[in-house]
């Protein structure tokens, strides 16, 4: 959910892009991280980890802890807390050390 | 820029203002941040602070944090973003990434403003997405606008837990509770005075016992703790809650100045592990400064003070600028460290002083 109107900060950016998560589109602000267009979307599980298979969120939020680590237009284990959103980007939820191409 | 007289890593309070007072004395500063953006946590504080006027208390933080950069930007600071430092080496030279590549940054001194990581608790699906660090919850709220969730559990009630419930509040959550495993609340009173109108319970001597949940927080199990912090059998409690903020402390992030050769020392009322220093804010490393959260981690307006100090000092050990002005910034620390909740960091902080002087004995 979006904070729109604040009490001290005012009105927000209104969504201008589109970013795919699982091939579904979702509504994001232009240079946002990808990972609060997906709470603004809802989504809470960002990925699943590589022994237990379970559920992860975020959690540090500024890019310090891995926890919120998903494949990002094919490069797997990106930091979606602190990698900015553009129009038309591919989000996918990560299972384990991810199945995407490498960095090159 | 693979040269600067000044280095500053972190352009935080603390590492925006020893940048501006180092320029001031006539040093050529760089500083660099591994964040896209400036001001490191300055600009999610949308409360207005407190102290003296000279602390710019009534001021909210992100007003501050605007200054501090206009400020930098009139003296010609060069603040250099998206670049986090990968390391120290003996001849000063700094050691970060970038998008094309790692590159280096000789300096003559280098002052370290790189803060501090919040403290995280273990217990039954922390684990869970919808457990998060009290930060998160700021920077999404306050930062990025969104809501991390709709009910929050807060375990934690020092200014930071108080503040970023409030702040909560103000997005538009409905924060169910705050728990706190000491038999008092942590921070001002003020702070939890504003939650408790707003009909926000504070829980003292309990804690979060676990989180419940099938794929994300559903519900929190709250339980009262003795006066050995152990649970009391049969005190468990449910509340529906989807959010839980961990506000449990912060620690000094000291990795650089470990690789730099400063010499640390523990001190739990300061966060933990924190590099040894001078009254002046210079590390056992002569040409390593440490300011603001990673030498003690106090709040923004004493970073803002131990900044200046650092770059006033490490401009002076240059031979630039003049001696007036360290005076006045040791005095408005000292100020910021007196009364019921600062002493205790002024008597940690004498500590580290006498222990720095053995050390260099």
């Amino acid at each position: 959910m979006r904070v729109h109107e604040h009490p001290i900060l005012g009105q927000s950016e209104p969504e201008s892009i589109s970013i795919y998560f699982d091939g579904k589109p979702i509504p994001a602000v232009e240079g946002e991280p990808i990972a609060a267009a997906l709470i603004a979307a809802g989504v809470r599980v960002l990925r699943h980890t590589e022994k237990s298979g379970r559920g992860r969120g975020i959690f540090c939020g500024i890019g310090r802890c891995n926890d919120c680590k998903m494949i990002v237009d094919g490069v797997p284990n990106t930091r979606t807390c602190v990698t900015p959103a553009h129009d038309g980007m591919r989000v996918e939820t990560q299972y384990g050390l991810g199945r995407g191409s490498c960095h090159e | 820029m693979n040269k600067a007289q000044i280095a500053v890593i972190g352009a935080g309070p603390a590492g925006l203002s020893a940048a501006l007072e180092a320029a001031r004395a006539g040093a050529q500063v760089t500083v660099i941040d591994e964040n896209r953006k400036p001001g490191g946590q300055l600009f999610k504080q949308i409360h207005k602070f407190f102290g003296s006027r000279q602390h710019q208390a009534g001021t909210r933080g992100f007003a501050i944090g605007q200054g501090l950069l206009r400020d930098c930007e009139e003296l010609g600071v060069s603040v250099q973003l998206g670049y986090p430092a990968l390391g120290i080496f003996p001849d000063g030279r700094v050691v970060f990434n970038t998008a094309q590549g790692v590159r280096s940054l000789f300096a003559q001194r280098i002052i370290l403003a790189t803060g501090a990581n919040e403290n995280n608790l273990y217990f039954e699906g922390s684990d869970l997405p919808g457990v998060m660090t009290a930060g998160a919850a700021q920077t999404m709220i306050n930062e990025h606008r969104v809501l991390p969730g709709q009910r929050v559990l807060m375990v934690g009630t020092g200014n930071v837990g108080l503040i970023i419930s409030y702040q909560l509040l103000q997005a538009g959550a409905e924060v169910v509770a705050l728990v706190e495993a000491a038999p008092q609340i942590g921070g001002y009173a003020v702070h939890a005075s504003k939650l408790r109108r707003a009909g926000v319970p504070i829980y003292t001597s309990r804690t979060i016992h676990r989180a419940i949940g099938e794929k994300t927080v559903e519900g929190v199990e709250l339980v009262a703790l003795n006066e050995h912090f152990q649970p009391v059998p049969g005190t468990g409690e449910i509340l529906c809650a989807d959010t839980v903020c961990m506000a449990v402390g912060l620690s000094p992030m000291v990795e650089l100045a470990a690789l730099a050769g400063c010499q640390m020392t523990h001190i739990p009322a300061l966060g933990g592990t924190i590099p040894l220093h001078d009254k002046n804010l210079c590390t056992t490393n002569p040409m390593v400064y440490v300011a603001g959260d990673i030498a003690g981690v106090e709040e923004a307006s004493t970073a803002i003070e131990e900044g200046r100090l650092a770059g006033i000092a490490a401009a002076r050990s240059l031979g630039l600028g003049d001696d007036g002005r360290q005076q006045a910034v040791q005095e408005r620390l000292l100020a910021l460290r007196s009364g019921e909740f600062g002493a205790k960091r002024q008597q940690a902080k004498e500590d580290i002083l006498r222990t720095f002087k053995e050390a260099m004995a």
